[in-house]
């Protein structure tokens, strides 16, 4: 029999937190600082949205770029927190999570042998996606030391004459890091230098804990070279509904909605009403919701330098990303030892990325009493791997 | 400030101060002032323990009491109130606008307790015009928190 795979798809290696999932799931007294998605569930109010549409019988597809008055709730949404106007008609796309709209930005931009630049460490979709679309990912590597924002000169090193789009991941995951507007005005000014096109990832917009999340679309020159994907899983905690949105210009966007038509169809319908009672009546669950992140994030913060764990400040999404560099091991290592020896699931930075070397990604969605039991475990295995060292 | 405090105490009275210092971005000394402050203020009342007692062998019984009145010269409804809610056994009471005046909550061991407080103790009460008395067959929800099943958390240990 012949081989009945593509050898592209076979090539590109699955997640790094693969293997991590499959020891964990091995492991049912496991407790965790691993997870990617909220601990409150959807504002009742929202999920009560999502139960009427199904009584009243709306089980049909809707419209391919979704229904239009969830498109006209996202404008609205979008002039209100980051300021920047779009046409509900031709410019926005709705997409089953933030993720597809990634992959359907990459698939209409991109030519064979086009560069993407991807700053890591970073989620890990956009560098496989990229390769699926025919794309170059090349790697821009962030640095602790600028608190794991993309600089100018780290930019200006990775562009050459093949580099056409620019993945902009802030607030980001797994590091926390934010973009504020000063960061973002020296990015904007070398894109419209360069003519690059961004592709702007801000999932964690709402969970921005310094200054008012900006988004690079609302910069002079930027709207009309940026594709600007959200959706409502981290802001609403509805990661289950499958719900996301690309902003964009309206040529993009017609490509991209052609994409989606012939993949996808429709975003879920269900997800799609639930998400026009989100953007309407959810801003007090979002700003009660942030408050409390942020509350357990200066926890979190204050554990760390009780430990003595080198860890940067974050100022975004639910994440922290300490160093464990002192203890001369490599990320995998630490992470299997800690879940071995103490039952805790963290993911080593490697998952996001090679320069996640040294770091860990420990997650604060949860609750204070499962942080105060998983930090007290992460505690006395770090004063355990210190006094191992001490013996040598 | 004191408003994140009660945000916060109001769900879970038990956070240890220098727990809820570190979240709230603040020094401890700050929260037990500002804490011993309300306390002296009247805003922080008591310290209470949301308890089940269905899920224990007790014999409990709650009830809600509906109160008519006829409000007091020159004292208005405070003076009826007072003889009401100076009964030990009596748990809350409120003014309340619509059909009638007071709601009276009263927790006893049987219904025949509850049934003597209010023949014997409320209806005497010179300004009473009328009860009606609800007994509570259940409690699906009380301050907030949900009594009827325990949520877990059933997120996979570790996603991206």
């Amino acid at each position: 029999m012949r081989n009945p795979l593509s050898d592209k798809i076979v090539s590109i290696p699955p997640s790094g937190i693969r293997k991590f999932f499959d020891i964990v799931s091995e492991m049912p007294d496991a407790i965790s600082l691993g997870v990617g998605e909220p601990d409150f569930d959807t504002p009742w109010h929202i999920r009560e949205e999502g139960i009427y549409s199904l009584e009243r019988g709306r089980t049909f597809y809707t419209s391919n770029s979704g229904l239009k008055e969830l498109r006209e709730e996202i404008v609205r949404y979008l002039e209100r927190r980051v300021h920047v106007s779009y046409d509900p008609l031709h410019e926005v796309l709705i997409t089953v999570g933030g993720s597809e709209g990634i992959d359907m930005a990459f698939r209409a931009m991109l030519n064979p042998g086009d560069e993407v630049l991807i700053p890591q460490p970073s989620y890990v979709s956009y560098e496989p996606c990229a390769i699926l679309a025919d794309g170059v990912p090349v790697i821009i590597e962030l640095k602790e030391e600028n608190e794991f924002r993309l600089t100018k000169e780290d930019l200006l090193a990775a562009i050459t004459e093949k580099t056409k789009i620019l993945v902009l991941p802030f607030p980001n995951n797994p590091t926390g890091a934010i973009m504020e507007k000063k960061d973002l005005e020296e990015i904007a000014e070398v894109c419209v230098a360069k003519d690059i096109f961004v592709l702007s990832d801000e999932i964690y917009s709402e969970l921005s804990y310094k200054e008012e999340h900006v988004s690079i679309a609302s910069l002079p020159g930027m709207r009309e070279r940026t594709i600007l994907i959200n959706g409502f899983s981290k802001a609403f905690a509805m990661t289950g509904w499958r719900l996301g949105y690309a902003c964009g210009p309206a040529d993009i966007i017609a490509q991209m909605t052609k994409i989606h038509q012939y993949a996808i169809m429709c975003a879920p319908t269900t997800s799609q009403y639930a998400a026009v009672e989100a953007l309407r009546n959810g801003d007090e669950d979002v700003a009660a919701m942030r408050e409390s992140y942020d509350q357990r994030r200066r926890f979190l913060m204050n554990a760390f330098e009780e430990m003595g764990l080198s860890c940067f400040e974050p100022y975004g999404a639910f994440y922290a990303f300490p160093s464990i560099k002192e203890f001369g091991m490599s990320s995998d290592e630490f992470a299997t030892r800690f879940l071995e020896e103490e039952k805790v699931a963290v993911v080593p930075g490697t998952a996001f990325g090679a320069c996640g070397e040294g770091f860990l990604r420990i997650s604060y969605a949860y609750s204070l009493e499962q942080l105060k039991e998983a930090l007290g475990r992460l505690s006395h295995f770090v004063a355990r791997l210190r006094a191992e060292k001490e013996a040598k | 400030m004191r408003e994140k405090i009660l945000t916060f105490i109001e769900k879970n009275s038990r956070v240890n101060l220098k727990d809820l210092a570190v979240m709230l971005g603040v020094e401890e000394a700050m929260v037990a002032n500002e804490i011993a402050d309300m306390e002296k203020e009247g805003i922080i009342c008591g310290y209470h323990t949301l308890i089940d007692w269905d899920k224990t062998s007790a014999e409990k019984l709650t009830a809600l009491i509906e109160v008519k009145v006829t409000p007091q010269r020159g004292l208005g409804f405070d003076k009826v109130a007072e003889r009401i809610y100076n009964y030990p056994e009596v748990d809350s009471v409120y003014l309340i606008s619509g059909g009638f005046d007071f709601m009276v909550m009263i927790e006893g061991k049987t219904m025949r307790d509850v049934a003597q407080f209010v023949s014997d103790k409320l209806s005497p009460i010179e300004s009473v015009l009328s009860t009606a008395t609800h007994f509570i067959l259940k409690k699906y929800k009380d301050h907030g928190s949900i009594m009827v099943h325990t949520t877990e958390d059933e997120r996979m240990l570790v996603t991206p």
